[in-house]
């Protein structure tokens, strides 16, 4: 069996933008240690959220607009996974579409708490689109909104699932 | 989050970008993206993806971490050499559906409208939506 290493998307995308003629795309890097918070309760006693960037929307909600969209959408995690739908500018959405879970596991997720690995999900999976080339704004308008939706919710821990 | 006492495991499939951006519990599944929570129809992996990021949150305890999550995307590894390769795209050669939809120039127009993926979604859906949070 061959292995080969990670697939460095950094240096794929700056080769993949000079070709195309366009100037170096700035990736955030940040110094130091990531900021941590220890878990402080067993797990069967917390509640878990989940966000997901990758443009997932539930049918009756608008969907992303493709173009810097720092807009996000409550999904009730009891929702039915035939009612999710993806849209994304810059991935293969293949996957995604035939099974939503893979990149929003809501089942599995529902799993987790009917066996009681977990006590509670929050109400809501959070989900965004990505691919905002701001780094500013989402620093400083959709994190914070975020955490305030975490907090409201009373959640001890998040899954953070990008794509 | 973490500064607000939440704890956060981050599932990703792209390490050069969550090395540089610096999380603080990370997993890594070294698939192409796009199921990054687990294969495409396959519970049983999704589910246990899931028990592995339980176990982060209660074994991991150095910021920084990235553990590899023993899964692989199949016997051969070719699939990374295409991805986001502009010259897989157009080589007459004998990619399989998979590459060529992997290699290239994946991203379409940056349409400022709502991009729904069934023309009935944007008929269903409820312009003043209160789950939908526009922050601009």
């Amino acid at each position: 069996m061959q292995s080969r290493p990670p697939v460095d998307y950094i240096e794929r995308t700056k080769a993949l933008y000079s070709s195309l003629g366009h100037p170096p795309y700035e990736w955030v890097t940040s110094a130091g240690q990531p900021p941590w918070s220890t878990v402080s309760k067993p797990l069967n006693q917390s509640r878990l959220a989940v966000i997901a960037s990758g443009g997932i929307y539930r049918h009756g909600q608008v969907a992303f607009h493709h173009k810097d969209d720092t807009s996000y959408r409550k999904i009730p995690v009891d929702t039915p996974i035939d009612r999710l739908r993806v849209t994304h500018f810059a991935y293969d959405l293949t996957a995604a579409r035939q099974d939503p879970n893979a990149v929003l596991p809501l089942n599995a997720l529902r799993q987790l708490e009917k066996e009681q690995r977990i006590a509670s999900l929050s109400s809501n999976a959070l989900t965004f689109m990505g691919g905002i080339y701001s780094s500013r704004k989402v620093r400083e308008l959709l994190a914070p909104a975020l955490v305030d939706e975490l907090k409201q919710d009373e959640v001890d821990l998040a899954l953070l699932i990008p794509v | 989050m973490e500064a607000v006492g939440i704890a956060t495991v981050v599932l990703s499939s792209a390490r050069s970008i969550t090395t540089s951006v610096g999380t603080p519990r990370t997993l890594y599944l070294d698939y192409p993206l796009g199921q990054t929570a687990g294969r495409a129809g396959d519970l049983r992996e999704q589910r246990s993806i899931l028990g592995a990021v339980c176990q982060a949150f209660e074994a991991m305890t150095e910021p920084g971490t990235i553990h590899d999550l023993p899964l692989q995307w199949s016997q051969s590894d070719a699939w990374k050499d295409v991805v986001m390769r502009p010259s897989a795209a157009t080589d007459p050669g004998p990619a399989s559906e998979e590459e060529k939809r992997l290699s290239g120039d994946q991203r379409t127009q940056r349409h400022a409208s709502p991009q729904y993926q069934f023309s009935e979604d944007r008929e269903s859906a409820d312009p003043q939506c209160p789950s939908c949070v526009f922050l601009e």
